[in-house]
């Protein structure tokens, strides 16, 4: 590291990229007329894409400063803050990909290397802008190490291999046994060793010695972010709901890709704040909410405004989510005092490392604890771990519960993948099904 | 007192059809015509037609429900429901224990679960790809050169069926065409096709539930053979309306007359 790449670093921190992006905000105003099917718009939503492009931005600024490591989602992030490495999200620049409904021309690039189109669109995302260098976010930076957890998929520990490989790069991975019924001791204690196994390893990669005081306060932070997150989610059981769903999509990157640091920690208390001003003073997401829906698995990242608009003008909200909860459902494991093996728990049983009885169970809370009306799940080509057996939990959930629901056919990012006319059949079919279902009662 | 007209147009991919029923909910036209390329101009026609065979003015219908992949088009309606929910009323409607509806269309086929009231409990779609639809039918018949009709004929499943395997239209297609360089048997290969066809509705049905009596509608129910492996497959006869083909439009109908009450 330099003298003059970290001088170059701490100015753009703290001067530089907030003046280029107050210039850019004085470029670029909305021109899109507000839909009269919405309640007012989140304040946070500019502070959000304030925190965001500063991210990305700064992340150029990154040579000579800092190490860079790209890192799955439900890795343990918070060992390589410790170590004062720059985190990039793949998962999360390529659901940015998508959102643009750029999905399709970079998943190309991949495809035209060789790789399947059945392989995840986030990975055939990621390996199309590393082939090409392109990118919405301007430029990003090569990694110096890779960090990976089998906790979301295994397709992260091939994909990653082939980046590691692509760049002769270190890639650390975390192995997590997937839980079929409970975690064993023995998973605890093999996953707690793998961490910190992975001490020396850091310390060698960045020349910097571990600091477990520095740690555990990341860890402390890291919780408290989680559980405020937590807390937004909880006040979507108020009818109305202050938020949809789909605003957490977007709300949920700080938590995914900042978790640990100050910023996450400061953006949910003020977007906490936020919502419980609007449960109080009754502002709701959506101008008349009538019906509460339920969404499972990852965002359709090009449909999020064409799906929150369709259903909010048939006054339905999307107040939980499987997929946003997953940030805040296993923090409560955490525990500075034993961080080992709190870790070892607390990512070791997230949703998608964990069996389908799990699932059930969770979700049956979700909808009763959220009085939801109806239930959309997207089975996405993208993700197997995610989409496997919600055949048989909407079958369980929608008899046991009595509730709609609908299965729609999709990708996370692949916009190809979208078969716009069939989908709407089956969601306006499911919208007249829980409209019918609430006259009768 | 004059009597009161409802009706219902179902614009489908191959079919557009009209039905216009009394406050008895008794049916009083019924028009099936081609959708051709203009959605908008059948769903016209088909009103025009409808209404001269009563001798009826456009304002006498104080309702009118589409339904159909066309539905949007149809300016003049006062409303719009997807046919999954049409057919699932107008099944109900002509068999009243019934509480599974398959609907083979043109471009798709559906399995709804319903109540004794006619609501949609639950359904299941084809996904992705339109084998086992009318339109998987019409491509098959062109090419073993038969007419939709003659593809039905029951006599053609009397014998042995070839194995058709692929779940999509171009590639069961393929497959039909290297079959008949074989010398298999045309009707072999009927059969085979309608074995496959069956075999697609029984596993929606297991994802849905069946239940009680079952009734099929959409075209494909005019094809005999069809119905007739259906109903073996099941171990239970299935109810064919006298024309399949109008049952959503029937519900869009029944479903006009319902909102002009609830109006009320």
């Amino acid at each position: 590291m330099s003298l003059a790449g970290n001088l170059k670093y701490l100015f753009m921190k703290d001067l530089g990229t907030p003046a280029l992006l107050g210039l850019q905000n004085i470029k670029k105003r909305s021109s899109r007329p507000p839909d009269q099917s919405f309640g007012p718009a989140l304040k946070s939503n500019q502070r959000l894409k304030a925190i965001l492009s500063k991210h990305y931005l700064l992340a150029r600024y990154t040579p000579g400063a800092k190490k860079v490591a790209w890192v799955t989602s439900g890795a343990p992030v918070e060992l390589l803050r410790a170590f004062d490495i720059y985190t990039i999200y793949p998962e999360n620049h390529s659901a940015l990909v998508g959102a643009k409904k750029l999905g399709a021309a970079y998943c190309s690039i991949a495809e035209g290397a060789g790789f399947s189109q059945d392989l995840c669109s986030y990975a055939r995302i990621d390996l199309g802008h590393l082939f090409s260098g392109k990118t919405p976010a301007g430029k990003l930076p090569k990694p110096d190490l890779l960090f990976c957890s089998n906790n979301i998929c295994q397709t992260v520990l091939y994909w990653y291999k082939v980046i590691a490989h692509e760049l002769s790069i270190p890639l650390i991975h975390f192995d997590t046994p997937f839980v079929a019924q409970e975690q064993t001791e023995h998973d605890i204690q093999y996953m707690a060793q793998q961490l910190q196994d992975m001490i020396p390893v850091l310390e060698q990669i960045t020349g910097k010695a571990f600091n477990l005081k520095s740690f555990e306060t990341i860890l402390k932070r890291s919780q408290t972010s989680s559980q405020t997150w937590g807390k937004i989610l909880e006040s979507m059981k108020s009818r109305p709901a202050p938020m949809t769903i789909f605003d957490a999509f977007g709300h949920l990157a700080p938590i995914v890709s900042l978790r640990g640091l100050p910023v996450a920690e400061h953006y949910y208390d003020v977007l906490l704040k936020e919502v419980l001003t609007r449960v109080d003073q009754g502002v709701g997401a959506i101008s008349d909410e009538r019906y509460r829906l339920i969404w499972d698995n990852i965002a359709v990242w090009y449909q999020v405004r064409h799906l929150a608009t369709f259903f909010a003008r048939r006054k339905m909200n999307f107040v939980t989510a499987t997929y946003t909860n997953a940030w805040a459902e296993t923090t409560g494991y955490l525990d500075v005092k034993d961080p080992w093996t709190s870790m070892a728990k607390t990512y070791g049983q997230i949703i998608l490392n964990n069996n389908l009885k799990h699932r059930q169970q969770l979700m049956q809370r979700m909808i009763q604890d959220f009085d939801v009306d109806g239930m959309v799940m997207h089975s996405t080509r993208s993700c197997k771990p995610y989409s496997i057996g919600q055949y048989d939990l909407r079958k369980i959930l929608s008899t046991e519960l009595a509730i709609p629901a609908v299965i729609i056919d999709a990708d996370i990012a692949d916009e190809r993948i979208w078969s716009g006319e069939q989908i709407q059949t089956r969601l306006e079919a499911f919208c007249e099904s829980v409209e019918d279902r609430s006259y009768a009662h | 007192m004059p009597i009161k007209y409802f009706a219902g147009v179902d614009v489908g991919s191959l079919s557009t059809d009209f039905v216009i029923i009394d406050d008895n909910a008794t049916i009083q036209a019924q028009i099936i015509q081609a959708t051709g390329v203009n959605g908008s101009l059948s769903a016209e026609q088909s009103r025009q037609e409808a209404l001269n065979s009563l001798s009826l003015k456009e304002a006498d219908l104080l309702g009118i429900i589409a339904t159909g992949y066309g539905r949007a088009q149809v300016g003049f309606a006062t409303g719009k429901t997807t046919e999954i929910s049409c057919h699932a009323l107008g099944a109900h409607h002509l068999f009243p224990k019934t509480r599974t509806v398959i609907d083979i269309g043109g471009q798709d086929s559906k399995v709804i679960r319903i109540d004794e009231q006619g609501s949609m409990l639950d359904f299941s779609m084809n996904d992705k790809c339109a084998a086992g639809t009318g339109r998987f039918l019409e491509v098959m018949a062109q090419r073993l050169e038969l007419g939709i009709t003659e593809l039905g004929a029951p006599e053609r499943i009397l014998g042995d069926a070839a194995q058709i395997s692929s779940t999509c239209t171009v590639f069961a297609e393929s497959e039909v065409i290297s079959l008949m360089a074989r010398d298999t048997p045309r009707d072999a290969i009927v059969h085979g096709l309608q074995k496959s066809i069956v075999n697609r509705i029984i596993s929606m049905l297991m994802g849905v539930g069946i239940e009680e009596e079952i009734t099929l509608s959409g075209g494909v129910a005019l094809n005999r053979g069809l119905v007739e492996l259906l109903s073996d497959k099941l171990g239970k006869p299935v109810n064919i309306p006298d024309l399949p083909q109008t049952v959503g439009a029937l519900g869009a109908a029944l479903l006009a007359r319902r909102h002009h009450h609830r109006a009320e």
